[in-house]
C-alpha cells in the first residue's frame, strides 16, 4: 500500500509541472495585459512609465525566467504581491482556501445520503415504478444548472423568510450554526448535480455487480438477500462510484466559482474572477492551478480509497 | 474506465471495401434512427431537441416582439400580451426565451463541432502514427484534460475578453481534449483488425485508409460523446453569460437574462424563473437523448 501511494505521488509531479506550464504560458498567449488595463484612460502615462511598471512587476524578463520565479515562489509559499491590490497573495489564498473546501465538502456531504440509498434501491427494483423515477429525476437533476438552483434558493428564502445571506463569511471556528446558515442553500446548490451522478453510477454499478456469478454463488448457498447486498455486492458496486464523485471533483470547482459568486463567499472562485476582471496575472494563475489541485488531490485520494477497496489495484 | 469499448460489426467491416465503406454513415444514422424510437426517454428527448431547433430557426416568425424592443411598461407580470411578462427594460420575456434559442444552439453546435474537428483529428491521428508522436501529444491533452472544464473555460473567455465567440471558442478549447481521447481509445482497438491489415495490403494510402476505414468505425462513441457534449456546453455557455463573460446585453441568451433578471426577482419572480427553465429543459433534452442514443448505440459505454 506505501508503495503505491509513493507510486501515485511521484507521478503526480510531471502532471503538476504540466498544469503549471498550460496556465502559465496560456496566461502569456491570451491577449490583455494589466498594465494597460490599470492605466487605461489616464493618457498622461508616458510609455516609459508603463515599461517601469512592467519591469517592477517582471513582465519584461524572459518567459523561462518568470516560469522559474513562479516556481520558485509557489515552492517557497511566498507567492507574492497582487499587482492591483498589492496585498501579499499568499494570505488572501490561505483565507479563500477554506471557503471552496468547505463549501465542496458540504456538496459531497450532502449528496451521498440521498444519492446512495436510491441507486442501489433503483438497481434492485430495476425496471420497476422506483426504478423509472429514479431514473427520470436523476436525468433531471443533471440538467438543472447549479446556479439556477441558487437563485430560485436565493427567491425562495429571501420571499417567505425574508432571509437573505450575509455579506461576510462567519467563520465556522466562530460561529458553527451562523456558517452553516450561510452555507447550506450554497452547498445544497451543488450537491443536488452531484446526488444525480452518483444516484445513475450507483444504479449502474450495482446492476453490473448483481449480475456477477459470486452474486449467483452467494445465492446458491442460501445467503438472505440483505447479506447478499452489504456483505457481497455493495463493496464492489462502490468502486466506480467513488471514482464518479472523483472526476465530479472539476464540475464542482466549475460550479463554486459561480455559486461563490452569487452568495457573495469569498473562496478562490470569487478570488479567482477578481482576478479576471482585474487582469491580476499572479492570482489568476495560482487561483487556476489551485483549484486543478484540489481537483487532482481528490482524485490521488479516490485513487487511494480504490486500492484500499480492491487490492488487486494495489498490485497491478 | 473512461476508456470506451468500440462497437464491432464484424460482418460488415470485414470485407471493408470502399462500396461497403460508403453505405456506413446513412446506415449508422438509420439506425439510430430506428432504435431512438424504440426508447421512450431518449425519443422525448428527440422531439424536445426538434423542438427547440425549430423555436430557433423560427424565432423571427414565432415570437410576437422584437427581443430588444423596449416597447411595453417594464417588469409586467404575465399576461396575455406578455406571456412570460416583461423585464426590467420593457422587453418582452417571452420573445427573448425564443431568440435566447438561437444563442445557446448557436454556440452549443459551432463549439462542439469546433471541439470535434479538432479533437477527434488529433485523436485519430495520435491512435494512427502512434510512437512519440501518440506520447507527446497525448500527454498534453491528458493534462489539459486533468482541468476542471468550466475553470478553464472561465479562464479562457475571461481573458479573452468578453464576448460570444471568445465564450465558443473557449468552451471549444475545454471540450476537444475528451473527444481526441475517446477518439485515440476507439481507433487502438481497430488497429489490429484483420481488415486494416487487408487495406494496407492491398496499398491504401494512410488518409484513405482513415477516411474509409478507421473513421466510420470510431464513430459510434464519438456521436455519443457530441450528443452529450452538446447539453454541457449549452450549460457552460449559459454559466459563462451569467458571469458576463459570454453574450453581451442586450443580445438574448438565457444565461445573461437570468443574472439581470435576478436583481429584480423579488417583483417579478418570472424573470429568475424562465431563463433557468428554458436552460434546464434544453440540456435535460439533450441528456435524454445522448441516453438514448448510448443504449441504442452500446449500453456498455459509459461516457
Amino acid at each position: 500500500m506505501f508503495k503505491f501511494i509513493l507510486r501515485r505521488l511521484l507521478i503526480l509531479i510531471p502532471t503538476l509541472i504540466g498544469m503549471s506550464l498550460i496556465i502559465f504560458v496560456m496566461l502569456r498567449l491570451l491577449p490583455g495585459d494589466i498594465v494597460d488595463a490599470m492605466v487605461g484612460l489616464d493618457p498622461t502615462i508616458t510609455e516609459e512609465a508603463k515599461y517601469d511598471l512592467r519591469t517592477s512587476f517582471g513582465l519584461n524578463d524572459p518567459w523561462p525566467i518568470q516560469y522559474i520565479k513562479w516556481l520558485g515562489e509557489i515552492l517557497t509559499g511566498d507567492l507574492g504581491t497582487s499587482f492591483r491590490s498589492r496585498e501579499p497573495i499568499t494570505d488572501q489564498l490561505l483565507r479563500a482556501l477554506p471557503i471552496t473546501v468547505e463549501l465542496a465538502a458540504l456538496a459531497i456531504l450532502m449528496s451521498i445520503p440521498v444519492a446512495i440509498p436510491l441507486g442501489i434501491l433503483s438497481a434492485v427494483r430495476q425496471n420497476s415504478q422506483i426504478d423509472f423515477w429514479a431514473r427520470t429525476i436523476g436525468l433531471i437533476g443533471l440538467s438543472v444548472p447549479s446556479f439556477w438552483l441558487a437563485t430560485l434558493f436565493l427567491l425562495f428564502t429571501s420571499l417567505v423568510f425574508r432571509w437573505v445571506p450575509p455579506v461576510i463569511w462567519i467563520n465556522p471556528l466562530a460561529d458553527p450554526i451562523g456558517n452553516l446558515q450561510q452555507m447550506f442553500f450554497p452547498a445544497l446548490a451543488l450537491a443536488v448535480q452531484l446526488m444525480a451522478v452518483e444516484m445513475r453510477m450507483m444504479r449502474a454499478s450495482m446492476l453490473e455487480v448483481l449480475r456477477q456469478d459470486y452474486i449467483r454463488t452467494a445465492r446458491a448457498k442460501g445467503v438472505t438477500e440483505q447479506t447478499m447486498l452489504y456483505r457481497h455486492a455493495l463493496k464492489n458496486a462502490f468502486i466506480p462510484v467513488i471514482t464518479i464523485i472523483g472526476i465530479q471533483m472539476g464540475v464542482l470547482m466549475g460550479g463554486s466559482i459561480i455559486i461563490e459568486q452569487i452568495f457573495g463567499l469569498p473562496g478562490i472562485g470569487w478570488y479567482l474572477l477578481q482576478g479576471i476582471f482585474n487582469r491580476d496575472y499572479p492570482i489568476v494563475q495560482i487561483t487556476t492551478l489551485f483549484l486543478a489541485l484540489i481537483f487532482v488531490f481528490v482524485n490521488l485520494l479516490v485513487d487511494m480509497a480504490y486500492a484500499f477497496l480492491d487490492p488487486r489495484i494495489r498490485y497491478a | 474506465m473512461n476508456e470506451p469499448i468500440a462497437t464491432h460489426q464484424p460482418s460488415t467491416t470485414l470485407m471493408g471495401g470502399a462500396e461497403l465503406g460508403l453505405r456506413k454513415k446513412p446506415r449508422l444514422m438509420a439506425r439510430l434512427l430506428r432504435q431512438i424510437t424504440k426508447h421512450p426517454i431518449g425519443f422525448a428527448g428527440m422531439l424536445i431537441v426538434l423542438f427547440v431547433l425549430l423555436m430557433a430557426i423560427l424565432a423571427p416568425i414565432i415570437a410576437p416582439y422584437e427581443p430588444s424592443a423596449q416597447g411595453a411598461t417594464r417588469l409586467l407580470p404575465t399576461s396575455a400580451e406578455h406571456l412570460m411578462g416583461t423585464d426590467e427594460l420593457g422587453r418582452d420575456v417571452f420573445s427573448r426565451i425564443i431568440f435566447g434559442a438561437r444563442t445557446s444552439l448557436y454556440v452549443g453546435l459551432l463549439s462542439v463541432s469546433l471541439a470535434s474537428v479538432v479533437g477527434i483529428t488529433i485523436g485519430v491521428l495520435a491512435g494512427f502514427i502512434g510512437g512519440t508522436f501518440d506520447n507527446t501529444i497525448m500527454r498534453v491533452v491528458d493534462i489539459i484534460f486533468a482541468f476542471p472544464t468550466l475553470v478553464l473555460a472561465i479562464v479562457i473567455a475571461g481573458l479573452l475578453g468578453p464576448s460570444l465567440t471568445n465564450a465558443m471558442i473557449a468552451i471549444a478549447i475545454v471540450f476537444s481534449p475528451s473527444f481526441a481521447r475517446v477518439a485515440r481509445g476507439s481507433v487502438l482497438t481497430v488497429k489490429n483488425e484483420v481488415y486494416l491489415e487487408a487495406a494496407h495490403v492491398v496499398g491504401g494510402r494512410s488518409a484513405h485508409i482513415i477516411w474509409r476505414h478507421i473513421l466510420p468505425n470510431v464513430m459510434p462513441p464519438l456521436v455519443v460523446l457530441a450528443t452529450l457534449s452538446l447539453s454541457l456546453a449549452i450549460l457552460a455557455e449559459a454559466s459563462l453569460s451569467f458571469l458576463g463573460l459570454g453574450t453581451q446585453p442586450p443580445d438574448p441568451a438565457w444565461g445573461l437574462m437570468l443574472s439581470q433578471g435576478r436583481k429584480f426577482m423579488e417583483r417579478s419572480p418570472g424573470l429568475a424563473i424562465f431563463p433557468g427553465l428554458a436552460i434546464m429543459i434544453t440540456v435535460l433534452a439533450f441528456n435524454f437523448l445522448g441516453d438514448g442514443l448510448r443504449d441504442a448505440l452500446d449500453p456498455r459505454l459509459r461516457l
